[in-house]
């Protein structure tokens, strides 16, 4: 088992977060040195397109660790810097300011980075939303009642337009594909998002792009490639994110889409694992490499990466999670299990649009299930990630969920 | 050791059911239950995965 004298952990959000509380509680007695490009203490994103938008929330209430604070992790942060370099060779990151930090651990959760709309006029009223300073200033611009305009419906994007909703604000969604969340969940499913949002009271526009913002000085609309005009003051750009991995560029480890890592989240180089939004990783269950954008995925894979690190590739587990991911828009609490492949059946088992408004549906691959999408049964979610993680088939798999749906009973675990 | 969880902020992701069964169950009303709210020790390394992975900070352990 490998011993570290300095444990460096690149990125101060939820992973970077999770790694630093894993390395002491797994015995790591060395220093630890922990860098954030913000220069916020570390914070919960999930709150920023939702409770911070429609002005339920302040932004003191996002804050990691309000009440025990950062003392009893013993860690030397360097807050408001990032990396430039990394030599793996000689173990030597290199700072924005010039600083070098050798490191005989290293973990990466640098993270993502939003996509921007390309070859576009720097206007003002123009966001994209990912960081809590973003989130301040879109409510702040909200407290204004603008025409609201969002680029991209993806999860953002649907829940920026939700929490617009919600104060009553009028907003148009501009989305390429011709469904929401096309690539996330399907077309049925996308489908069914989409009913949502147009019950609403959201205007969506699909199967249209922006060609042009329009405005001198502040954003006054978009204009679309079919040549109409969206009047917009205020416009969220959510067309996704790319992975940080700028600084890396010169350091020969592998990155496709990402830091290229093993099954157990080790990196190309000795010694360096990552996690989280950054980090594209094999996972053997499902057979090939992906990178989770989502909350529980940074938690549970800075876990494993941090494993790794410590106890060496002999002892370490293969990481192999059933993904996981929630969104709430409106009174729907919209979670998802698993992973949707393009040519996945879905079986709706059930669809109720009253209030309160439920969704089952099961999503299958060759016959076995592979993901579950539910809104407001957060019940029947557990007991399907349950189910994907034992390999049920989707038969099987239908007439569990059916037989809880019937005898509305609890699931037993 | 005795679990107090903030209803306020639980909005039923169920990660606990899955760290910890023995102490923590979403039933089909959509709510959490406890279990046990005065677990046993040997459950402590559960528990403390649950409170880790709880996507909204609902969980605490007093004593």
């Amino acid at each position: 088992m490998p011993q570290f004298e300095q444990v460096v952990v690149l990125g101060g959000s939820l992973a970077g977060l999770r790694a630093v509380e894993a390395l002491r509680r797994r015995g790591h007695d060395g220093r630890i040195v922990w860098i954030g490009a913000e220069v916020h203490q570390p914070y919960d994103r999930p709150p920023l397109s939702k409770q911070l938008l429609d002005g339920t929330w302040t932004a003191d209430r996002v804050f990691f660790r309000k009440n025990e604070g950062y003392d009893a992790l013993s860690v030397e942060c360097r807050f408001g810097r990032r990396a430039t370099a990394l030599d793996p060779t000689t173990k030597i990151i290199t700072l924005d300011d010039g600083e070098c930090v050798p490191y005989d651990g290293l973990v990466i959760a640098t993270g993502a980075v939003p996509r921007r709309l390309p070859g576009m006029p720097p206007l003002g009223g123009v966001f994209t939303l990912r960081a809590l300073d973003d989130a301040i200033a879109i409510a702040d611009r909200l407290s204004r009642n603008p025409r609201v305009a969002v680029v991209g419906a993806g999860f953002i994007g649907l829940e920026v337009a939700a929490s617009c909703r919600k104060r009553g604000l009028d907003v148009t969604v501009i989305e390429t594909l011709h469904v929401p969340l096309l690539r996330a969940i399907g077309e049925t499913l996308g489908q069914a998002v989409e009913d949502v949002h147009r019950d609403h009271g959201v205007a969506l526009v699909t199967s249209r792009s922006v060609a042009a913002l329009e405005g001198t000085g502040d954003v006054t609309g978009l204009r679309l490639s079919d040549g109409s005009l969206v009047e917009a003051d205020l416009v969220v750009v959510g067309i996704g994110v790319t992975p940080q991995t700028d600084f890396l560029g010169g350091s020969g480890l592998r990155l496709n889409d990402g830091v290229l890592c093993d099954s157990q989240c080790a990196a190309s180089a000795p010694d360096i694992v990552a996690a989280g939004d950054v980090a594209r990783w094999h996972h053997v269950g499902l057979g090939e490499s992906i990178r989770v954008e989502h909350w529980t995925n940074a938690v549970e894979q800075a876990n494993a990466a941090v494993e790794r690190l410590l106890v060496g590739p002999e002892a370490a587990a293969p990481f192999t999670p059933v993904p996981y991911f929630w969104s709430d828009q409106y009174d729907v609490k919209i979670q998802f299990v698993g992973r949707y492949r393009p040519d996945d059946e879905v079986h709706m088992l059930e669809r109720q649009n009253g209030s309160p408004r439920r969704l089952v549906a099961l999503c299958a691959t060759k016959g076995v299930l592979s993901g579950a999408l539910v809104f407001n049964r957060p019940a029947i979610m557990i007991r399907c990630r349950k189910l994907i993680a034992e390999g049920a088939t989707v038969e099987a798999a239908v007439e569990n969920v059916r037989s809880i749906l019937q005898s509305g009973s609890q699931p037993k675990p | 050791m005795k679990i107090v969880i903030d209803f306020d902020v639980c909005q039923s992701h169920g990660l606990c059911t899955q760290a910890a069964p023995e102490v923590f169950e979403i039933r089909d009303d959509g709510f959490l239950y406890i279990l046990d709210e005065n677990p046993a020790e040997a459950l402590r390394p559960k528990i403390d995965k649950a409170l880790r992975e709880c996507p909204t900070g609902a969980i605490s352990v007093e004593g």
